[in-house]
C-alpha cells in the first residue's frame, strides 16, 4: 500500500475545493466545479472500496497524527467494512445532490455549493473518525451546514424547521458529549475508539453512558417519540437537503449504535435491548400508519423513513447475525432508495410546485419514464422481491423472528403497511386520470436528471439480486462486532 | 436422482423478455409486433418441451447463476412438477397469442403494445416461477407476475378497472407482504436455507409443532394466487381485464403459479412426512374442500359469464391442492394432472366468453339465448370445455378427476369422495345451462342489444384458437401419457 493518505484525501477533498469555488464568477462554472470535485471524491471513494481487504475486521487505510497531546487527542481515521460502505454511499449521494440542485437552487448558488462541500467533508469525517473527540467535532460541525441549507434554501416555513432540527439534534449531542467525557475518564484518559472498545466498563457506567448515547442517537435515527423534527425538516429542506438528510444523516444514529453503544457498552446494550426493540417495533408500525395518512409526498416519504429506520434499529438489537447484516444492508438500501424517492419528488416539485398527492394522477400518460423510475423506487421502498429492500427486510425479519415471534409479527405489520402506502402513492400519482392542468404540460426527465437516477436504480436491482459483494464487505466486521457484544 | 446442467431453462425465461423488448421496438408496425408474440410463444414452447425427455427419464435439470445470500442461490431447476406447469403455460401462450390478436383488433382496443409487452413478460415470470429452484427465486417471479399483470387488469382505465385492479393488488400484495414474508423469514432463520428439497427442509430442526403449523399456514395464506378461501376475492375482481388476460393469466399462468407454489411448499418445503405427522394434510384438505363447494355455489348464482368462470376457477384450483393434500399416490397424480386438464378446458371456456363478447358484446348468460346458432363453433367448444370441467370422458378432466377419486379412496376418506362427487354435480349445474341457453332457448327479439342478432358471426382469429384448445382438452383425455408420466414423477 502506498504512503498516500488516501482516506484523508477522500475526507478533505470537498473542503479543499472551496477556494476554487470562491474564485469562480459564473453560476454554471460553480456548478460544474462542485460537480467535478464531488465526482472526483466519489471516484476516490470507489477506489477505496476496491482496495479494501474484505477478509478482515481491522481498520484499514488508518492514519493517526497527534493533535492535542495534553488530552490524548489525535487525528485518527480508518475504515472497517461498515464504515467503508457508508463512505461510499455518502460520496455517491454527494454528487447526486449537485445534480439535483442544478436548476432547483437559483439563489446564492455559490454559498449553497460551498455548504454542500463542507457538509460532505464533515459527514465523511464522522464515518471515518477513530478518535472519539474527532468524531464529536465532525458530528457537531455537521449540524451547521445542514442548518444553513434548510434555513436559507428551504420552503416557506424553513426557519422553524431548521431551528427545530438544530435544537433536537443539539440536545441529543450534549448528552452524547457527557457520555464521551465519562468514557474518557473511565477508560483511562483515552479518546481512541479502538482502545475504548477493549475496555471493560463496569455495568453502572455502561448503563448511564448507554442511555446518554441512546438519546443522542435516537434523535438522529430518528426513533419514536423523538422523530417529530424529521417531517418538518424534510418538507422544508430543498431536494439536496432531503437527500442528504435521508441518505446520510439518518444513518448517523444507527452508525453510532454500531460504533459505540454495541461494542463499547455490550452489557448495557444487551440489558436495554428489549426496550430498544420495543421502541423500534412501535416506530415501524406507528411510522407506517402515519405515512399511510399523509397527503404530502415528502411527508409520506419522511414518515416511511421512520418506519424503515425502525427496521434498522430492530435488526441491530437482535444481536443475531442475520438481523445485524440485514440492518446494516438496510441502512445502505434506505440511503439509496429514499434518497432516490426524494430526488424524484424534487424533480416533479420543480415542475409543478406542488407536493399534494391529490393534485397528481395519470403521470404515466405524460411522463412515463419518470413514472417508471418512481415506481421502481417505490417498489424498492416497499421491499418487493428483486429489489434491494427485500433482501434487507428478509434478513432483519429472520433475525426478529429468532428473537421473538411477537417481535417478528409486529414487524410484519410494518412491512404490510409499507406496501399499502407505497402502492397508494404510485397508484394515485402515476395512474388514473390527469387531475391537474399543471400536470398536462409536464416534461420528461432530461439527461442530467437521468444521470442521477440511473446509478441509484442500478443499485436497487444490484443489491436486490446480488447482494453478496456488499455482505462480503460487511461480513468480517459484523462478525467481529457480534463477538464484541456477545463476548467470547 | 440424476442431475443434469443446462442453460435451457434460463433460455425459456429469457425468450419472452427479449420478445417484450422487440414488441416495444416494433410498436409502429402492428403486424410485425403481433408476429413476434407468436414466434416467442412457439420458441418458448419448443425450448420447454425439449427438456421433457430428460425430465421424463428421471433426471433433474439445474442451473445456478450466483449466490444471493448464504443458503440462497439464484438458481433454476426443471423437475417433473416444474415441467407440468411450464409446458402448459408455454403451450397455451401460443393459442393465446393468436387469440389476443383477433380479440384486441376486433374490439379496436387501445394500448395494444403495452398489452402485448406485459403479456410476454407475464409468461417469462410464469415459466421462471416454474423453474425456480428455491423459494427466493420463486418469490421474485411470483411478485413480478403480480406487478406485470396489474397493467393488464387495469387495461380499460375506467372506474370499474380502477376498483378491480385495486382489489387485485391489495389481496395479492397484502397477502404476500404479510404472510409470505413472515413465512420466508421464519424458514430462512430456522431451516437455514430456502432451497427446495424433496422431503422438506424442517426434518432436522427441533421447532415446536405450533410454529411449524404457523409457518405452513403463512405460506398457504401468502400464496394468495392459489385463491383458497378466504383469499380468493381478487380473482373475480381481475375479470375486468380483457378476456385473453382472464383466459391465459387468470385461468392458467397466474392461478397455476399460486397452486404450483402451494404444491412446492407441501412437497419440497414442509415435506409429506411432516405434513402428515402434524395433520396438516387433513386440515388443508378440509379447507380446500370448503372452497371447492362454496365457490361452486357462488358460481351457480352468477349471471355474468366471466364471473361464473372465475368462481369455477376458484373451485377447480382447490381440486389440485386437495389431490396433493391427500398425500396418496393417486391423489397426487390426480392433483398434478388437474393442472393441465383444468388449464386446457378453462382457457377454452374463457376464449369462448371472449368470442361471444367480440361477436355480440354480450356478457350475461341470460342474454345468450339462441346464440349457439350464430356462433356454432364457439358454443360447441364451450360445451367441450364444460365436459372437461365436469369430468365427463373422454375429456382431460375425466382423467384427473378419476385419479382424484382414486386418491380419496386410497386415503380412505368418504368425506372427500363426497366433496368430489357433489362438486361434479354442481359443475354440471352451472355449466350445462349455458350450453342449453345457447342452443335450445329461442332467440329473443331484443332491440336493446348493442349488436343485432343477425350481425353476430364468428371471428376467425378468435374462433380458431378456441377450437384448437377444445380439441386439446379432449386430446388430453385420449392421450394423457405425457402429463400422467410427469405427475407420477412428482409422487415422492
Amino acid at each position: 500500500m502506498s504512503d498516500l493518505p488516501l482516506l484523508s484525501i477522500v475526507i478533505f477533498l470537498p473542503i479543499a475545493g472551496i477556494p476554487v469555488i470562491l474564485g469562480l464568477k459564473s453560476d454554471a462554472a460553480i456548478k460544474w466545479a462542485t460537480l467535478a470535485i464531488l465526482t472526483a471524491d466519489f471516484l476516490l471513494a470507489t477506489s477505496l472500496v476496491f482496495a479494501f481487504d474484505a477478509s478482515t475486521a481491522t481498520m484499514q487505510f488508518a492514519e493517526s497524527v497527534v493533535w492535542i497531546r495534553a488530552l490524548g487527542i489525535s487525528y485518527a481515521v480508518g475504515v472497517d467494512g461498515i464504515s467503508v460502505l457508508f463512505v461510499f454511499l455518502t460520496s455517491l449521494l454527494g454528487w447526486i445532490c449537485v445534480v439535483a440542485s442544478w436548476t432547483a437552487i437559483d439563489t446564492k448558488i455559490k454559498t449553497f455549493m460551498i455548504n454542500l462541500l463542507v457538509m460532505q467533508t464533515f459527514m465523511l469525517g464522522v464515518f471515518c473518525a477513530l478518535d472519539l473527540f474527532l468524531f464529536y467535532v465532525f458530528w457537531e460541525a455537521m449540524l451547521i451546514p445542514m442548518y444553513v441549507i434548510i434555513g436559507v434554501w428551504g420552503g416557506d416555513n424553513r426557519v422553524y424547521a431548521a431551528f427545530k432540527f438544530f435544537l433536537y439534534t443539539l440536545a441529543g449531542s450534549l448528552l452524547f458529549l457527557v457520555g464521551v467525557v465519562v468514557l474518557y475518564f473511565e477508560g483511562g484518559r483515552s479518546f481512541d475508539i479502538l482502545v475504548l472498545m477493549e475496555r471493560d466498563f463496569p455495568f453502572h457506567i455502561q448503563a448511564w453512558v448507554f442511555l446518554a448515547f441512546f438519546v443522542a442517537f435516537a434523535v438522529k435515527v430518528p426513533m419514536v417519540p423523538v422523530h417529530t423534527w424529521l417531517p418538518d425538516a424534510h418538507v422544508q429542506a430543498p431536494t439536496a437537503g432531503s437527500i442528504i438528510l435521508a441518505g446520510v444523516l439518518l444513518k448517523m444514529g444507527a452508525y453510532g449504535f454500531l460504533r459505540f453503544s454495541l461494542p463499547m457498552l455490550p452489557d448495557a446494550a444487551q440489558y436495554f435491548a428489549p426496550f430498544v426493540i420495543a421502541l423500534s417495533a412501535v416506530a415501524i408500525v406507528y411510522g407506517g400508519f402515519l405515512a399511510l395518512a399523509q397527503e404530502d409526498l415528502k411527508k409520506l416519504i419522511a414518515y416511511s423513513s421512520v418506519s424503515h429506520m425502525g427496521f434498522v434499529t430492530l435488526g441491530l438489537f437482535t444481536f443475531k447475525s442475520n438481523g445485524l447484516n440485514g440492518a446494516v444492508l438496510q441502512m445502505f438500501n434506505h440511503g439509496i432508495t429514499t434518497g432516490a424517492l426524494f430526488l424524484f419528488v424534487g424533480l416533479i416539485y420543480e415542475r409543478t410546485h406542488t407536493r399534494q398527492i391529490a393534485e397528481y394522477g395519470g403521470l404515466m400518460k405524460v411522463v412515463p419514464v419518470y413514472t417508471l423510475f418512481l415506481g421502481l423506487f417505490s417498489l424498492a421502498s416497499m421491499a418487493v422481491p428483486g429489489t434491494n429492500g427485500f433482501v434487507g427486510e428478509l434478513l432483519v425479519l429472520s433475525g426478529a423472528f429468532a428473537t421473538g415471534k411477537a417481535t417478528g409479527a409486529i414487524a410484519i405489520v410494518g412491512a404490510m403497511l409499507s406496501a399499502a402506502y407505497m402502492l397508494r402513492l404510485i397508484r394515485r400519482v402515476g395512474l388514473g386520470p390527469l387531475i391537474h392542468d399543471k400536470t398536462r404540460s409536464l416534461w420528461e426527465i432530461n439527461g442530467r436528471e437521468m444521470s442521477a437516477a440511473l446509478p441509484l436504480a442500478i443499485f436497487v436491482i444490484w443489491v436486490g439480486f446480488y447482494p453478496a459483494p456488499f455482505l462480503d464487505i460487511l461480513g468480517p466486521s459484523l462478525d467481529h462486532l457480534l463477538g464484541q457484544v456477545l463476548g467470547p | 436422482m440424476d442431475i443434469d446442467y443446462s442453460l435451457l431453462p434460463l433460455l425459456a425465461i429469457m425468450i419472452p423478455l427479449v420478445a417484450a423488448g422487440a414488441i416495444l421496438g416494433l410498436r409502429r408496425n402492428a403486424f410485425l409486433r403481433d408476429t413476434i408474440s407468436l414466434a416467442a410463444a412457439v420458441t418458448q414452447f419448443l425450448v420447454v418441451i425439449s427438456l421433457a425427455p430428460t425430465v421424463l427419464a428421471g433426471t433433474t435439470i439445474e442451473v445456478t447463476l450466483f449466490t444471493i445470500l448464504p443458503g440462497i442461490d439464484f438458481a433454476f431447476r426443471a423437475d417433473a412438477l416444474a415441467m407440468v406447469f411450464a409446458t402448459i403455460a408455454s403451450l397455451l401462450w401460443i393459442a393465446a397469442a393468436v387469440y389476443s390478436v383477433g380479440y384486441m383488433r376486433s374490439l379496436e382496443e387501445h394500448a395494444q403494445t403495452r398489452f402485448f409487452v406485459c403479456f410476454a413478460i407475464s409468461l417469462s415470470a410464469a415459466v421462471g416461477g416454474a423453474f425456480a429452484a428455491n423459494l427466493f427465486t420463486l418469490v421474485i417471479f411470483y411478485e413480478v407476475l403480480s406487478l406485470i399483470t396489474y397493467p393488464l387488469v387495469y387495461h380499460h382505465e375506467d372506474e370499474e378497472s380502477w376498483h378491480g385492479s385495486r382489489r387485485y393488488m391489495v389481496y395479492l400484495m397484502g397477502a404476500s407482504k404479510t404472510f409470505l414474508l413472515a413465512a420466508l423469514a421464519m424458514t430462512y432463520q430456522f431451516a437455514g436455507t430456502l432451497d427446495f428439497k424433496p422431503g422438506g427442509l424442517f426434518n432436522d430442526t427441533t421447532l415446536s409443532d405450533g410454529l411449524l403449523i404457523g409457518i405452513y399456514f403463512c405460506y398457504l395464506a401468502g400464496f394468495a394466487k392459489a385463491a383458497i378461501m378466504p383469499f380468493h376475492a381478487w380473482l373475480p375482481a381481475a375479470m375486468v381485464a380483457p378476456t385473453p388476460v382472464s383466459a391465459l393469466l387468470h385461468a392458467v399462468a397466474v392461478v397455476k403459479m399460486g397452486v404450483f407454489c402451494v404444491l412446492r411448499v407441501i412437497f419440497d418445503v414442509m415435506g409429506p412426512r411432516l405434513m402428515h405427522s402434524l395433520d396438516l394434510d387433513i386440515a388443508t384438505a378440509y379447507l380446500v374442500s370448503f372452497t371447492i363447494v362454496m365457490a361452486s355455489v357462488y358460481a351457480l348464482t352468477r349471471d355474468d359469464l366471466k364471473a361464473r368462470l372465475a368462481y369455477s376457477t376458484v373451485s377447480q384450483l382447490s381440486y389440485i391442492v386437495l389431490g396433493a393434500a391427500l398425500l396418496s399416490p393417486s391423489g397426487i397424480v390426480g392433483g398434478v394432472a388437474h393442472i393441465p386438464a383444468h388449464a386446457l378446458s378453462k382457457i377454452t371456456l374463457f376464449f369462448c366468453a371472449g368470442s361471444i363478447y367480440c361477436a355480440s358484446r354480450r356478457r350475461k348468460i341470460s342474454d345468450m339465448a339462441g346464440i349457439g346458432r350464430r356462433l356454432p363453433w364457439t358454443m360447441a367448444a364451450f360445451f367441450v370445455g364444460s365436459l372437461g370441467m365436469i369430468g365427463v370422458p373422454p375429456s382431460g378432466g375425466f382423467i384427473s378427476k378419476w385419479y382424484l377419486v382414486l386418491g380419496a379412496v386410497e386415503a380412505q376418506s368418504i368425506v372427500f369422495l363426497v366433496v368430489l362427487l357433489v362438486s361434479a354435480v354442481l359443475n354440471a349445474a352451472y355449466f350445462l345451462p349455458v350450453s342449453y341457453t345457447a342452443f335450445f332457448v329461442r332467440e329473443k327479439d331484443n332491440q336493446n342489444m348493442e349488436v343485432a342478432a343477425d350481425d353476430i358471426r364468428e371471428i376467425p382469429l378468435v374462433t380458431v384458437p378456441l377450437v384448437v384448445t377444445a380439441v386439446f382438452s379432449l386430446a388430453m383425455g385420449v392421450y394423457p401419457d405425457y402429463f400422467l408420466a410427469l405427475a407420477r414423477g412428482v409422487v415422492p
